[in-house]
Parts: C-alpha cells; structure tokens; sequence
C-alpha cells in the first residue's frame, strides 16, 4: 500500500530545486517511477512530500558535439536513448544496453536520472557509463556539483546526491580512437534484472597494446564495481585470450556478490568471471576495427 | 488527504475524476473509470497484463501516477474499436487465436497496436515481434498464435478497408 504523501508539481527546474530546498529530506522525488512506485508500494518508501518533475521538459534533452560529447538530460527516457540515432552512431554500447533494459512499457516512462538516483545495485546503465568514463552532475538551489560515475554510488540505493539536489545531466566525453566497449549481463528472462554484469571498455595504442581499460561489474556488489586490478593487468599488453581469462578471474575474486533466490555467490563471481573475458575480448575486437 | 482534480482523456473521450494523488493510472482506469478489460495481474510492473497506451506509447498503468497523464490521451483496449469495428489487430487475434482465458489480451493487444504503429510502413522480423512483446507474460498460449497474429497485421492481412 502507498501511504499518503504531498503532492509537489513543481511548473520549473528553478521551483523545483527551491520546493527540494524548502523540504529535503521529507522529500522524495518522482520522475517516471518504475523503481520508486514498486517500492514505495511496499511500504519500504514513505516521504511526506512527492516532487513530479516527470514533465520538466528542461531536463529532458539529447545533445552531442564531437569535442564535448554526449549530454542526456536526467528525464530523457531509456527509449528516447535507446532510439537516438545520434547515440546509435557514437554510443552503440548504450543503445545495446537499453535495449535489454526492463521490457519496452518501462523503458518508454521510465528515466536515466531516475534509474541512476535509484542506484539500485543490478542497474544497467551505471556499469555502461562507469565504463564509458561518464559523469552525472547534480544541482540544488544554490549550486552546481559533478561527479564521475564510479564516485557517484555509494551503497544500496545511495549515492552522493544530498536531498536537496536532482540529478540534472550525464556526460559521456568522446571516447578516444581506437577505443571498443561492451557490455553483457547474465539473466534467465530477457526483460529481468541482471543477475550479474559485466561492461569493459578498451582504449588502445596504435602499436595495438592496450591504453587504458575499464572493467566494470553490475550487481556484484552493493555499487557498481571498477576491478582496478584486472585493469591494470592490460595495460601495455597485446590482445591475448589467456590475458582475458586472467583478467576475467580477477573480475570474479575483486568483488562482493550476495547469494539470493537468483544465484549463489559463487555462480555470480562465475559468470562475472567468464562475461569479462567474454566482453573484453568483445571490446577489444571492436578497438581494433 | 486532500483529493486532486485530474483531467485527462481516455478512448477519445474527455474525463475529471477526484483522486488521491497516490493512485495509480490502472486504478483510475479500473476503478474510477470503468474501463475494466486493463487487468491487474502482478502489480510489480512485471506482466504486462496492465498495459495501456498514452500517445503511441505502451506503459504500464499499475506503475504510473495518474496525475503524470494530466492533458494526455490514454487508450485501454476498450478504445481500439472504432464506430463498433474491431481493429486489425483485434481482428487478427480472434482469427489466430491469439488467446485462451483472456487475461493478458489486453495487455498484448495494446503492445502489439504501439510496435505496429511504431514500425508502420516497415517489415517486422519474428524476433522483432517477440521482442515487441517483451513486456507482457502470457501463461496460457506459448506466444506462437500471437506472434502470428502480429505478423499478420504487419504484413498488410488485415488492413482496415
């Protein structure tokens, strides 16, 4: 049952971000819903106020230019993302993940901002845009912050967005040439929640070795996990299947899985293991085309 | 709690109802309304079986606000018939038989409307169709007699004259 709350339905950004000012913490904020509805059905979620910012068309934005890169206002829906030709065209790792993000009905209503405010720790597009080197900049009233993704999650259902701020903006930069990025997740229904994940992205020098990687895991944690250890594994180092499994058995030894009625610990570090040799060699394989 | 007046339009029709701001938009459509053929069927946005249209777009109404739907137009399955004729995909599912107890139909039919009016004009592979339908659980027919209710229409079998 959803208990009683205020209803806010703020006509701005500017009104909104002075409503979550005046009520912080009493305050929860609502965009498409499709996370915050289900728990607040539950009786988990009970604030006293609700701020509706779904119809903020301010927030609500796809823009790209090839030296600032890729800006998503927080209330752009995952299908608006998922059907962006422009996205399409400079971040097909995004678009692929979009699609098996949630079923169609979700993905129509439901937003980026929320899903990254939600943080729920199975979310998708955290470990996509970890690995793309993305940030998310929150604002209040009177200021303005920007965090890169792998600081912005702090634990189950938190992050460093304080009560009186929205998410406003995610930023993808360029990536660089000769840079390749995939990402998989393990589940048993096409529309279900990851049961783990994994996102790779790899950056390579013109000689072929390996720049800069970024290995990121989905729902093996409480946040989306960097395994900083198989990273720097590869730097320096050519394409190499035994390296990717190497690197793939540090994935499943760096990072905290629970056991649920999903999957044991065990077969999450397994399939964590063997999706990042899986998706690194994806990733690579992409660098070098 | 203070009710709040809520304007909104279903089926092409223009409706006010007084609501907690709680509800949700299957129990506007249900309960308020009348428009009974929108089912609840697991309330976790999960089957599908509450799926209505707001513009061309397919949500689920057991996850969404009523008061989001303020000045937008909602079609429950009650309103794909028009002057008391069935749609083509209406059509197409009773010729399939696309249904067996029914309570998905609904759900699947107003899927099946948004990914046809979506791809209008294009063809639609199998995958495509069942992906389209990825939302909605259907317990009883296996998918297969709906799929090919779906490629029906797309491919121009049932075009309304």
């Amino acid at each position: 049952m959803i208990h009683d709350f205020n209803y806010l339905k703020p006509g701005s950004l500017k009104e909104a971000l002075s409503m979550l000012a005046e009520h912080k913490d009493e305050c929860k904020v609502i965009c498409g819903g499709q996370s915050l509805l289900i728990v607040m059905r539950q009786g988990m979620v009970t604030p006293e106020y609700l701020l509706d910012i779904k119809h903020l068309e301010e927030l609500n934005y796809i823009s790209f230019d090839a030296k600032d890169g890729l800006k998503l206002g927080a209330t752009t829906t995952h299908r608006e993302i998922e059907k962006s030709d422009v996205i399409a065209k400079n971040y097909p790792v995004l678009v692929a993940m979009e699609n098996k993000l949630a079923s169609i009905q979700t993905r129509n209503w439901g937003t980026i901002g929320g899903n990254l405010a939600h943080a729920d720790p199975a979310g998708d597009p955290g470990p996509v845009l970890i690995a793309l080197k993305g940030s998310v900049k929150v604002g209040s009233a009177s200021e303005e912050r920007v965090f890169p993704l792998d600081e912005f999650f702090v634990d189950y259902f938190a992050t460093q967005k304080n009560d009186d701020e929205l998410i406003l903006e995610i930023q993808v930069p360029v990536p660089e040439p000769k840079t390749g990025t995939a990402y998989q997740k393990f589940n048993l229904l096409d529309s279900d929640m990851g049961i783990v994940a994994s996102a790779v992205s790899v950056t390579l020098n013109n000689d072929g070795t390996c720049k800069d990687a970024r290995i990121v895991l989905g729902n093996a944690g409480p946040v989306p996990i960097r395994v900083k250890r198989a990273e720097e594994l590869l730097v320096g180092k050519k394409y190499d299947e035994a390296l990717f499994a190497e690197a793939g058995k540090i994935a499943s030894e760096d990072c905290e899985p629970v056991a649920d009625i999903h999957a044991s610990e065990a077969q999450r570090r397994h399939v964590a293991g063997v999706y990042t040799k899986r998706m690194l060699k994806k990733a690579w394989e992409q660098a070098m085309a | 709690m203070e009710k709040r007046l809520l304007k909104l339009s279903v089926n092409g029709e223009k409706y006010e109802v007084y609501i907690n701001p709680k509800t949700l938009l299957v129990e506007v459509i249900r309960d308020h309304l009348g428009f009974t053929g929108t089912k609840r069927g697991c309330e976790t946005v999960s089957c599908g079986a509450c799926t209505v249209n707001i513009g061309d777009m397919s949500v689920k109404s057991c996850s969404v606000l009523a008061v989001q739907v303020e000045g937008l137009n909602v079609t429950t399955a009650e309103g794909l018939e028009k002057d008391g004729k069935l749609s083509d995909v209406q059509v197409a599912f009773l010729d399939q038989g696309a249904y067996q107890c029914g309570f998905c139909t609904s759900g699947m039919l107003m899927s099946a409307t948004a990914l046809l009016k979506e791809n209008e004009g294009k063809t639609l592979t199998e995958h495509q169709i069942r992906e389209g339908i990825e939302g909605n659980i259907c317990r009883c027919t296996g998918y297969n007699s709906i799929v090919r209710a779906i490629d029906a229409v797309a491919q121009g079998k049932y075009k309304e004259a």
